[in-house]
């Protein structure tokens, strides 16, 4: 057993690098589950909503894709479709990053390398790793299992759901153990794992779309791309609604699968090599790379293009669920109120795409701080150091920045009303027609986000250390007064505070030029603030 | 008219005083070797130089223009290698040559090339994967493919080895013969020692120290071994002597370089057999200078304030003594 010397005091290593992570994870997962159950109960709490529920679910294409399959009327069978998805998909991610925390990071900056040349054997590092994960995802379902008992629900299903969750969390705790075998660089590793969930997401969304409905209209029978989908596995489990516990050992027999062959591939390569070699790019730079607004976009691309693929299945989805929205509606009188607290105005298919408008600013506005926050980043990494010992103007610089993540903003945007509108059109038949109005109305939104930009850059300008947690923080309060600020029944003053409250939410009411003009100012103000400060601080400070 | 005057230079951050009245003159054409012990201020003078850092006083002028508020018009006549190299991850280092290259006004391709050669760097690779010392070469090609006028080198050998070394060394006195300037901080005392017209040495922000090594070398003491028929008596009354002592029937003692010309008259009248002179080793000149006790190596501008210091700093010469045959960089 030489090869598994000193697993258990890496195991220890890692439960005290992890102990904060680990207890998050372990006890926010069955608190999450646990708040959501309650929220569902309160929503859906007798037969008749639940069966309008189910019905609507099975048939609409939108909500199989996205909660996947429901299996019945039963309370528990709603909680699953409505927190499935999400639960399944945080646990799948905490697993992989944990996995490639311990295992490839390590090799990665060399740890492995200090601790591999102490009395170590050649498993001990990845079996430490997989045992402590492993460990994590059982105990958190257990937890979860005593959460959903616990909201009311019955025994054998709630057992069943959270060992679907955690089924998720084991199977792609063996997945990033291949993928840490494979790739040279941690982020190549998590990225390998995550195109694995993304895969996944997509297979299992494919043949839950591609099921049947049975006879009474309250199931779906998934089709075999749901069977190949990790994800899928959890759906199949059928809790709530006569458990197939079998289901439950294909998790299990890829976890043995996944650490057989990592052992394998473990085995055959070299410390801190992998299986796939790192790309070789080109040996010049060229021409259009060589600027800062090359630079800019060829740093921002990646990113820009990961954005936009989310904006448009999104958009797509809520436009084409806009026309299933009046269904919806009916079976669920909760959902109309919270839309028109979002939307306004009185029309409610139009308050209804405002409010999603609403929400894709908000979100893209993550995009404007992320991108602007590079410049904070490089800065920092002392990259910004090299490039401003060249012949570039500080204003330039940051004005690049600012106009890379501005157009960014333009396309995004633009995408999220394209797309918008032609799901609603091609619904209703004028994909044309809505995807040019949606597109006008979203791109209206645009001032808020120049608005963003022009506070993370002032705050960049200011105070640089405080950046990024300012910037977030900044982000988080409009995001918090728009979502709760009614609710909350705040003073429209604190409400004025957000850009977003001045944006008219076309389509459902008029577009107006004033406060339009008046956020643009503002931005433009902000921005002149924050170029003026950076150009008059040290750098790095 | 000298390429960098800087005088009286203070810099500040927060309680901090990095900068504390400064003084530092590189002429045209010359290798300036900039010395001082890790944290003595040498990062943060290269920062203001390059116009990174606003000053808080006194005067900074680089190729006679303000380095604040000129700066980009400067940066076209300056190329900089940074002490801890970073990169773009995800560009090439020969993406990163070109674009540092091209945002400093453009480079020299066919150098580029010759260079990327004789540092035997692969360009093809991302900077994400290269160690310390390949991102050092990066930046190394892409400053000596520009052809400026000044050269900033913030310790830019750190992470490289001999060979490499001296591939650096060969592009040092190559810029130089062509007429640039070159302002090279480093630790390396081999290196200094071979490139370095003159050198100025820093302590916690202020000059202590500045001429060429010759004129440095006879600021410290040299260390004399000696062996006589009878034994010596009366060293301890002459000027410039000091830790005299015998150790089988040899005497050891430190000398003045002023005051050689005392010692051996006296040595003569006894019989000499045998002596050692060791010229002090560049080690010991900064040692002397990088020591605990600043107020050794205050106020040692000319060579009678020197010698007034050295008794403070007598402990620390002697542990390099004992190093010396194996350390010494000569």
């Amino acid at each position: 057993m030489s090869a598994l010397t000193g697993t258990t005091r890496l195991a220890r290593l890692v439960l005290r690098r992890d102990r904060i992570r680990l207890t998050i994870w372990i006890l926010g997962t069955p608190l999450l589950g646990y708040a959501l159950a309650g929220s569902v109960a309160g929503i859906y709490p007798d037969q008749e909503t639940r069966l309008g529920y189910a019905t609507t679910s099975a048939s609409s294409l939108v909500a199989r894709a996205f909660n996947g399959p429901i299996h019945g009327t039963d309370l528990g069978a709603v909680v699953v479709a409505e927190t499935y998805v999400t639960l399944a998909l945080i646990v799948a991610l905490l697993s992989t990053f944990a996995v490639t925390r311990h295992t490839r990071q390590n090799e990665e900056t060399g740890r492995a390398e200090l601790l591999g040349a102490n009395v170590v054997g050649r498993y001990a590092p990845l079996t430490a790793a997989l045992i402590v994960i492993v460990a994590a995802n059982t105990v958190a379902a257990v937890l979860l299992a005593v959460a959903l008992v616990g909201a009311g629900l019955p025994l054998a299903g709630s057992v069943a759901a959270a060992a679907a969750i955690g089924g998720v969390g084991v199977a792609f705790t063996a997945i990033a153990a291949v993928t840490a075998q494979l790739s040279v660089t941690s982020r190549g590793a998590n990225a390998l794992a995550a195109a694995t969930l993304g895969l996944s997401f997509v297979l299992r969304a494919a043949g839950d779309v591609l099921g049947e409905q049975s006879a009474d209209g309250t199931r779906v029978r998934s089709a075999w791309p749901s069977w190949i989908s990790p994800l899928g596995w959890g759906n199949q489990v059928r809790a709530f609604d006569g458990e197939r516990w079998w289901v439950l050992a294909l998790p299990v027999a890829l976890l043995l699968a996944g650490v057989a062959l990592a052992y394998t591939l473990a085995e055959r390569r070299d410390q801190g090599a992998g299986l796939i070699a790192p790309r070789r790019g080109p040996a010049t730079g060229a021409p259009r790379l060589l600027s800062p607004t090359g630079l800019a976009w060829r740093m921002q691309r990646g990113t820009l293009l990961g954005w936009a693929v989310g904006v448009a299945v999104l958009g797509l989805s809520m436009g084409v669920a806009a026309d299933e929205f009046n269904d919806m509606i009916d079976a669920n009188p909760a959902a109309a109120e919270a839309i028109n607290a979002m939307g306004g105005g009185a029309d409610l298919i139009n308050a209804y795409l405002a409010a999603m408008l609403g929400l894709f600013a908000l979100t893209i506005g993550a995009y404007v701080v992320q991108a602007l926050l590079r410049v904070r980043g490089d800065e920092a990494d002392g990259v910004l150091e090299a490039a401003l010992a060249t012949a570039v103007s500080r204003t330039r610089w940051l004005g690049t920045q600012v106009l890379a993540a501005t157009l960014g903003a333009v396309a995004l945007l633009l995408l999220a009303g394209v797309t918008t509108g032609l799901g609603y059109g091609i619904v209703t038949g004028d994909p044309l027609g809505q995807a040019v109005e949606l597109g006008g109305a979203a791109l209206l939104r645009l001032p808020a986000l120049l608005v963003i930009a022009g506070v993370v850059t002032a705050i960049f300008g200011l105070l640089p250390r405080w950046s990024v947690v300012l910037s977030w923080t900044a982000l988080l309060v409009f995001l918090l007064l728009g979502q709760l600020g009614a609710v909350l029944e705040l003073p429209q003053a604190a409400l004025n505070v957000s850009p977003y409250t001045h944006v008219p939410a076309v389509p459902a009411v008029d577009p107006a030029a004033l406060p339009l003009v008046v956020l643009a100012a503002v931005a433009a103000a902000l921005l002149a603030v924050g170029v003026a400060a950076f150009r008059h601080r040290d750098v790095p400070s | 008219m000298p390429v960098i005057s800087i005088g009286n230079l203070v810099k500040t951050f927060g309680a901090i005083r990095a900068l504390d009245g400064l003084d530092l003159h590189v002429e045209q054409g010359e290798v300036h070797g900039f010395l001082g012990p890790n944290g003595s201020g040498k990062s943060t003078t290269i920062r203001i130089l390059l116009g990174l850092l606003r000053r808080d006083s006194g005067d900074a002028k680089v190729l006679g223009a303000d380095p604040w508020r000129d700066a980009v018009r400067l940066h076209r006549r300056l190329a900089y290698v940074p002490g801890d190299v970073s990169l773009w991850p995800n560009l090439t280092g020969g993406e990163a040559i070109d674009l540092l290259g091209q945002l400093r006004g453009g480079l020299d391709r066919r150098r580029r090339d010759e260079l990327l050669h004789r540092f035997d760097l692969d360009p093809t690779r991302r900077c994400r994967t290269y160690s310390k010392g390949n991102r050092q070469k990066v930046a190394i090609v892409a400053a000596f493919s520009s052809p400026v006028e000044l050269y900033v080198l913030d310790e830019p050998t750190s992470g490289l080895d001999p060979l490499m070394e001296a591939v650096f060394q060969d592009e040092v006195r190559r810029v130089k013969q062509a007429g640039a300037t070159v302002l090279l901080s480093s630790h390396v005392l081999a290196e200094v020692e071979a490139l370095c017209d003159r050198v100025s040495i820093i302590r916690e922000g202020r000059t202590v120290e500045s001429g060429t090594l010759t004129q440095l070398r006879h600021l410290t003491r040299t260390a004399v071994t000696v062996e006589t028929a009878r034994p010596v008596t009366g060293l301890d009354a002459l000027p410039g002597v000091h830790d005299v002592h015998e150790v089988d029937g040899r005497t050891h003692l430190e000398v003045e370089p002023a005051h050689l010309d005392e010692l051996l008259g006296q040595l003569i009248r006894f019989g000499v057999r045998a002596l050692t002179s060791t010229p002090p080793t560049l080690e010991q000149l900064f040692l002397r200078h990088y020591g605990d006790d600043p107020a050794a190596t205050a106020g040692t501008d000319a060579p009678a304030t020197a010698a007034s210091g050295a008794p403070a700093a007598g402990s620390s010469d002697a542990d390099v003594q004992a190093d010396a045959p194996q350390g010494g960089a000569r």
